[in-house]
């Protein structure tokens, strides 16, 4: 039994150690907005917050995130950063699928957070662990500098 | 479940949806078919989308419910994967019906082809299969509005009009929204489709209008959107399948005991494999089934399988391009030939030749296989993101020994489908694991590894060229030659030849003024699965044409451009079947013919706006290739970098398609900007190798796939005004083609390096 703080709340998880976040969290708790992709770290549709930072739960233990504030898609858009990013995509039209988007979402919100202006050099870092097929890679750029510039919008 | 997929008869709160409308069944316009059938000798062809299994349907108490609320269902039978399909479908049916977006809700269909017609979402035909059906739906709609406003205002009906979701009687002032007039409507009929009256384009708020409405972004990107991996159920049993490595091959021998002891393992099941050629049914293998999807893929883990011996156990991949490079410079079975080449060829001042090679890819959509099927009282119900619903009913209904009306098929989103959830193998399985717990969900999940190593890939093939350059520089003979195993080895004995659908995607069907031409199809057989991939065969003839091509502009001495249009010849619109294309995408030949003029409009379009010409610092190209598929024309320009080290920079696309009207173009933006990324990565690393008879590569490390570093800096997608009244084409597939011979092209005028092998892979370092 391993204890999370998801998404605002105490959760006792029943799984074993070795059980990855991503499944404990779609199978055992049944929240579902988190994508499975790849379950190697390779494709960022499983992207989800621990402790603010973004991380790739097919790979992460459920053990390790004991204790931890783990933050998914399905409360992303409580949050002030997270929400302007949703609403980007929406409104730049980014999804085509939409499979991958959740996870662009969470790492495009981790970068903003931590980075309110990013370069393009600096998108491409960040975004290079999330892959979309459908290939929407120009308008997820667009789509963080227009959420870039309503948080700074926000801001006055 | 999900509440999504409950019947949606409950939505409409006391509406009887049988009586809404009443009359379109029995209107004259069947009696008017029938008639004509009647007179036929023999059926005629039927083209586009009467040509299809099942057909289509316009009778708009199938697609559209109004609510009390006044808000509108509108129920849209075609998979969505990523093309936007199911916002366009519904847009085209609220803009006939004057109803506002922002009231309309999009139903999905469950799978059924009786009732909805064609549900096959491929060959880039959704729009334009079901654009007239769906007008003709809202016209309707609009017209017995129209008509139960008049009645209930006592004035004429062509006084009154609806506009944005009310109607509206100008003489009186007077206006009431669609809500108001729910309770009346049901008692109108149908008028008869002939006497519709359509919307003027003039008057459109939603064709062909830049917008980007869509019904599904907002709960993509929030996490509440359902595809194929979300249903959930109590008792729900998850499970994962270990399948032959090798096509042909069996199961020998298992050992499940460490597998059963891996806790939260329920069962350790075989699942019978059909024999090659497997069609859309499973290759079979041993099934775990667990408690959660990590006890399955533990167990698997866990289990011990040996494998039957198979003919295709020797398939190597470069032995096996080898002989594909080696059949292709012998003489093949005659597809099409005009003139004489070989006297063209003896009389020419130049020739040139070149052999081009390009491997199997995988389709590997962001969400790989997934389904769940339930069996309960004896219904069968189905969750999975196909691209094929009623193939997969048909199926899945036999393997459960139950009739069709007892099995139930609901299309979720699909993470991506690109052709390989045409093929419903993954769902069969879920129902062999449904049969074996009565009543309790089952859930079949593919891992990457699974859905790359056991993928229907995209063919391999060689393609060698040969061409004679007459004194003027003009092509005089063209000799095409392509051998690729064949789609068709998966439902019957190798042909060991490509077919017509597959010839006639760019390699027969070549609309050059070229007085001898000879397109031959050597023999080979197929080792693997081989399916449909977005634009299928396109992708290895548009790049061979497209790249011979400048190569012989090269060999010319002329500027590609120039050298492109001259082979174009004039303007003409050229009936298929002289191309020997009997196929033609399915497609009336009077109605869509190859049009040489929209291929030079695409292609000067495309050429002017990238700034074709301009001169480029050293280590800079440009290229780019020209492909008419899916009957619509695209063209692009790609402008490339590569660095001292080998390093591929794309700085520039720019795109150009003529996909005849435009229904909604922010998503034919989307489709040629996707097209294009994939497309570069097709080119750059997309490969699935053999060995021993198995797939080499399994997950994104060993099948790279482009990150967003790989996608051009910018991409700039023009949409074309055909300069004609044409018919609508493809969206979805025609942008992929171009894409490969345009990067190489670009690549060639960077560094001189002529790429004949894909994928580029580290041939630029």
């Amino acid at each position: 039994m391993t204890t999370i703080h998801l998404n605002g709340q105490d959760r006792e998880v029943d799984a074993p150690d070795d059980m990855p976040l991503l499944w404990a969290i779609r199978d055992v708790l049944g929240f579902t907005g988190t994508k499975f992709g790849c379950g190697m770290g390779l494709c960022g549709a499983c992207t989800m917050h621990m402790d603010g930072a973004p991380i790739r739960s097919c790979v992460t233990p459920i053990s390790a995130a004991a204790g931890k504030k783990i933050t998914t898609i399905e409360a992303l858009g409580k949050e002030k950063v997270g929400k302007a990013v949703q609403e980007a995509w929406v409104k730049v039209g980014v999804p085509q699928c939409g499979y991958c988007q959740c996870g662009q979402v969470m790492s495009a919100t981790a970068l903003l957070t931590r980075n309110p202006s990013p370069n393009e050099e600096e998108i491409e870092t960040s975004m290079a662990g999330n892959i979309c097929r459908c290939g929407t890679y120009n308008r997820i750029k667009t789509a963080i500098h227009t959420a870039s510039e309503s948080l700074k919008g926000g801001a006055k | 479940m999900s509440p999504m997929f409950s019947d949606f008869s409950f939505v409409n709160h006391g509406i009887d949806r049988r009586g809404f409308i009443k009359s379109v069944g029995a209107t004259g316009a069947l009696l008017f078919t029938a008639n004509w059938t009647w007179a036929q000798e023999k059926p005629a062809k039927k083209y586009g989308g009467e040509g299809m299994p099942g057909g289509t349907k316009s009778d708009a108490k199938l697609f559209v419910a109004i609510n009390h609320d006044g808000t509108i269902d509108i129920t849209v039978t075609r998979s969505e994967m990523g093309q936007g399909i199911r916002s366009s479908l519904a847009l085209v049916v609220a803009e006939e019906m004057e109803a506002d977006w922002e009231r309309c809700r999009v139903v999905q269909a469950v799978g059924d082809e009786a009732k909805y017609g064609n549900q096959n979402t491929d060959g880039s035909r959704s729009m334009r299969h079901w654009y007239e059906p769906m007008r003709q739906c809202g016209a309707t709609v609009r017209a017995i509005i129209e008509a139960a406003a008049a009645a209930g205002w006592g004035v004429p009906i062509r006084e009154v009009r609806a506009s944005k979701h009310s109607v509206i009687h100008a003489l009186s002032r007077r206006k009431a929204d669609f809500a108001e007039l729910v309770g009346v409507i049901a008692s109108f009929e149908a008028p008869d489709p002939i006497s519709i009256r359509y919307k003027s384009p003039r008057t459109y708020r939603y064709i062909g209008k830049e917008h980007t409405h869509s019904a599904d972004a907002a709960s993509m990107v929030s996490g509440t959107a359902i595809y194929g991996g979300d249903i959930r159920s109590a008792g729900m049993v998850y499970a994962v399948v270990a399948r032959p490595p090798v096509l042909g091959s069996t199961v020998e021998s298992f050992d499940d005991s460490e597998a059963l002891k891996v806790k939260g393992v329920l069962k350790v099941m075989p699942i019978e494999g059909a024999d090659v050629p497997s069609g859309f049914k499973p290759i079979g293998g041993i099934a775990v089934v667990a408690e959660n999807t990590w006890a399955a893929i533990k167990g698997r883990e866990a289990l011990k399988v040996e494998w039957t011996s198979s003919p295709h156990d020797s398939y190597e991949s470069e032995a096996y391009r080898q002989s594909l490079e080696e059949a292709s410079t012998k003489p093949g079975k005659l597809v099409r030939s005009v003139g004489d080449v070989e006297a063209a060829f003896s009389k020419a001042k130049k020739t040139h030749a070149a052999t081009y090679y390009l491997p199997h890819i995988a389709h590997a959509p962001m969400e790989p296989p997934v389904s769940t099927a339930l069996l309960r009282n004896n219904f069968l119900e189905i969750w999975a993101p196909t691209q094929a619903p009623q193939a997969a009913r048909t199926e899945a209904a036999e393997r459960a020994g139950l009739p069709l009306e007892k099995t139930r098929i609901n299309v979720t989103l699909l993470g991506g489908g690109f052709g390989r959830k045409s093929k419903a193998d993954f769902i069969n399985e879920a129902v062999e694991i449904a049969k074996a717990f009565p009543g309790r969900a089952a859930r079949v999940q593919w891992t990457r590894e699974d859905d790359i190593r056991h993928d229907y890939f995209h063919t391999v093939s060689g393609e060698h060229l040969e061409a004679s350059l007459d004194r003027r520089g003009k092509v005089s003979g063209w000799l095409h030659r392509s051998v690729a195993p064949t789609i068709a080895s998966l439902f019957g004995p190798d042909p060991k030849h490509q077919q017509a659908f597959e010839t006639n995607m760019g390699h027969s069907n070549i609309p050059f003024a070229i007085p001898n031409v000879r397109i031959e199809n050597p023999e080979i057989a197929a080792h693997a699965r081989i399916g449909w991939f977005r634009s299928v065969s396109n992708i290895p003839h548009g790049f061979a044409v497209q790249s011979f091509i400048a190569e012989l502009a090269e060999e010319a001495g002329r500027d590609p451009l120039r050298f492109y249009l001259d082979l174009l010849g004039d303007d003409r619109e050229i009936n298929p079947d002289e191309l020997k294309d009997g196929w033609n995408h399915g497609e009336d030949p009077k109605k869509y013919p190859v049009d040489t003029g929209r291929l030079r409009n695409v292609l000067n379009v495309a050429t002017k706006e990238a700034g074709w010409g301009k001169r480029l610092p050293k280590g800079k190209g440009m290229g780019f290739a020209v492909h008419y598929s899916f009957v619509s024309y695209v063209a692009a320009v790609l402008e490339v970098e590569v660095e001292k080290d080998g390093n591929l920079i794309v700085h520039k696309a720019t795109m150009a398609i003529d996909c005849g009207p435009r229904i909604n173009p922010d998503r034919i933006r989307s489709q040629m900007e996707g097209s294009c990324v994939m497309g570069i990565g097709l080119a750059t690393t997309g490969e699935v190798s053999f060995e021993n008879g198995s797939a080499k590569q399994s997950n994104f490390h060993d099948y790279q796939v482009p990150r967003i570093s790989l996608a051009p800096r910018s991409i700039s997608v023009h949409l074309v005004d055909p300069e004609k009244k044409v018919e609508l084409g493809g969206v979805g597939e025609p942008g992929v083609p171009p894409i490969a011979p345009a990067l190489c092209n670009a690549i060639y005028a960077a560094t001189g390096k002529r790429i004949r092998r894909l994928p580029i892979g580290d041939q630029l370092a």
